[in-house]
């Protein structure tokens, strides 16, 4: 069994070299792909908060994803067409500036989250899983039909938004925003699993009843885990629609949703990195076999089905053994 | 007023046409244990959730301090001092022993919301959570997953978790259940000196246990409380052993 802060060390260690030698041997390309994976990775933090410990198996985390990347995507449309926001009691130029748009992609997907929450959480097992479908299907017809904002076409954003003092237009500084956001978003999850709450959240997904009876609501701490999630992955969709540079009701799909599990699955549930490793396996595996054949999500169905039957911790259950020791 | 920190007032809950709770008024006084006996499947379980907060009565009132509780959670009667334990245990099996009395100190100091700093770092929660389990003698345990524990320290552990709330009740369905004659002793030891802290009502099956321990015995059988009294006028009671104790009367 190899340790796990080892391990988690190797994997940032690793996740900050690709890039970088990338950028040494001049190949724009791999530092893209760490950017991508980067970003699933941040996506996947805020969902395995939910999922991993307070056991919401949220299948439409991509509603989230989606809110922030149409928050980048309507200031920054707003901003580079030169037309003003009417916002009804104001009128805003929209903004290319990255901390404003990540502050409105996190209030955006935190309040979405809350309602949603509220909703979803007097249900449990299967139907929370299908209600929250149902509310990120919400939004992606929503996206569709929202002519205003491209509709189905989606809106392109000419030119990277800004952050005070880099250029992000160049790849290995866009890579380090990223990479930045993502170990902040680690940093937090790991102070919140060691906190009152964290230990609250985890009894809560556990034994419920025994919450209960000393006192605490359950339903309530999960709620409050599930807008933290829910933020995270709204800055994650920020994020991706900036390295895109284009938004599309796409980022609303069922498909997201279901690989931001696929990949907690992959790394393990309710394990620090557990996302960031599966968010790289599943970015190499979509690169490489995904160049070989276009069936590559068989390759990745295979695996995750060898990971679920013989792995039940995810990779690093595999490797360092079962979660929940202090 | 009365000076009953739990009472149930008329209790009925029926599951389809079986009567599981049939009209049951009981209390629990300051200092004393007072056992609930009954054979299988008599309503001894259901009478606990419905003080507890698990199940809501079709009739009749609990209450706690002389407040009517009856509405509230089963976290709002905790807050407001009821230790309970479980006949299957309740454990958060992936923690260790010392986490899962943490979520019990927390859960009495109130104050869960916080987000940052570590529990473990709580010296205040700490003390309290380990005092328990000093109390109930796993202190050595502390930092062992508990799904790595026997089932008799798992019942310790229950206790435990009760303790570190520090209740102006205690409400224990079948604490000794699976202990053998080692643990049943030592446990009957441990709660003889415990009510001098706060009151038990307790359910047990161990009948050695129950006449050891209680100052008062309630019988329940088929939802109905049939007697209440003294362990003398328990054991002599004639329909109780008829109906229970299972000899001809
Ligand atoms: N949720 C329930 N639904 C239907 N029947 C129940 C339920 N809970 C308990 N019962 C029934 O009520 C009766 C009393 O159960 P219980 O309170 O567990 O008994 P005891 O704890 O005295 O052994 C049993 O016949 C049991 O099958
Ligand atoms: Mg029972």
């Amino acid at each position: 069994m190899i340790r796990e802060s080892y391990l988690n060390a190797a994997l940032l260690a690793g996740l900050l070299a690709v890039p970088l030698y990338a950028l040494v041997v001049d190949e724009p390309f791999t530092i893209t792909l760490a950017t991508r994976a980067a970003i699933l990775a941040l996506a996947a933090v805020g969902l395995n908060i939910a999922l991993g410990w307070g056991g919401l198996v949220s299948f439409g985390h991509a509603a989230f994803f989606g809110i922030g990347g149409y928050s980048m995507g309507i200031l920054a449309f707003h901003a580079q067409n030169f037309v003003p926001l009417d916002l009804g009691i104001m009128v805003f130029d929209g903004t290319k500036s990255m901390p404003i748009i990540w502050l409105v992609a996190v209030l955006a997907s935190a309040l979405a989250a809350l309602l949603i929450g509220l909703l979803s959480l007097r249900t449990s097992g299967v139907y929370f899983i299908m209600i929250t479908l149902a509310f990120a299907q919400m939004f992606y017809y929503f996206a569709i039909s929202w002519a205003r904002y491209g509709g189905e076409d989606g809106i392109p954003i000419y030119v990277r938004n800004d952050f005070p003092g880099l250029n992000t237009l160049v790849p290995i500084q866009f890579f380090g925003i990223c990479f930045v956001a993502l170990l902040l978003a680690l940093w937090l999850n790991a102070r919140l699993v060691a906190s009152p709450f964290g230990l609250a959240l985890n009894a809560a997904r556990q034994v419920p009843v025994r919450v209960q009876t000393v006192g605490l609501d359950p339903t309530r701490l999960k709620l409050v885990a599930f807008v933290m999630s829910g933020a995270i992955t709204g800055l994650a969709g920020a994020l991706f629609a900036d390295l895109n540079r284009f938004v599309s009701p796409s980022m609303f799909s069922w498909h997201l949703s279901g690989e931001l599990i696929v990949l907690i699955i992959l790394g393990g549930v309710g394990r620090l990195m557990g996302p960031v490793l599966g968010a790289v396996m599943f970015v190499a595996l979509e690169h490489w076999l995904g160049g070989l054949t276009t069936h590559w999500h068989i390759a990745l169905g295979a695996i995750l089905l060898g990971v679920v039957l013989f792995a039940r911790g995810g990779l690093i259950g595999l490797l360092c053994g079962p979660r929940g020791q202090t | 007023m009365t000076d009953n920190i739990i009472e149930t007032r008329g209790i009925t809950k029926s599951f389809g046409s079986l009567k599981a709770s049939d009209d049951i008024s009981i209390d629990l006084r300051a200092g004393e244990i007072h056992a609930i006996i009954g054979p299988n499947g008599a309503g001894k379980s259901t009478l606990i959730h419905q003080i507890c907060g698990g199940l809501a009565p079709d009739a009749g009132q609990v209450l706690l301090g002389g407040q009517d509780v009856t509405a509230l959670t089963t976290a709002a009667r905790a807050r407001k001092g009821l230790g309970r334990t479980f006949q299957i245990s309740a454990l958060a099996m992936e923690d260790s022993v010392l986490e899962n009395v943490l979520l019990g100190a927390m859960g009495a100091s109130g104050r869960p919301w916080r987000f940052w700093q570590a529990i473990m770092g709580d010296r205040s929660l700490r003390e309290r959570a380990e005092a328990a389990l000093e109390r109930v003698g796993l202190m050595d345990q502390r930092h062992i997953r508990t799904s790595a524990l026997s089932h008799g320290q798992r019942r310790q552990l229950e206790v435990a978790v009760a303790l570190t709330l520090d209740p102006r009740a205690f409400v224990m369905d079948e604490p000794m259940a699976g202990l053998g004659a080692e643990g049943s002793k030592n446990l009957t030891g441990f709660l003889d000196g415990l009510r001098a802290q706060a009151p038990i009502l307790l359910v047990e099956h161990d009948m050695d246990a129950v006449f050891a321990l209680a100052d008062r015995i309630s019988v329940l059988v088929y939802g109905r409380i049939i007697a209440t009294g003294s362990v003398d006028e328990i054991r002599t009671n004639a329909d109780v052993r008829e109906a229970y104790l299972g000899e001809e009367a």
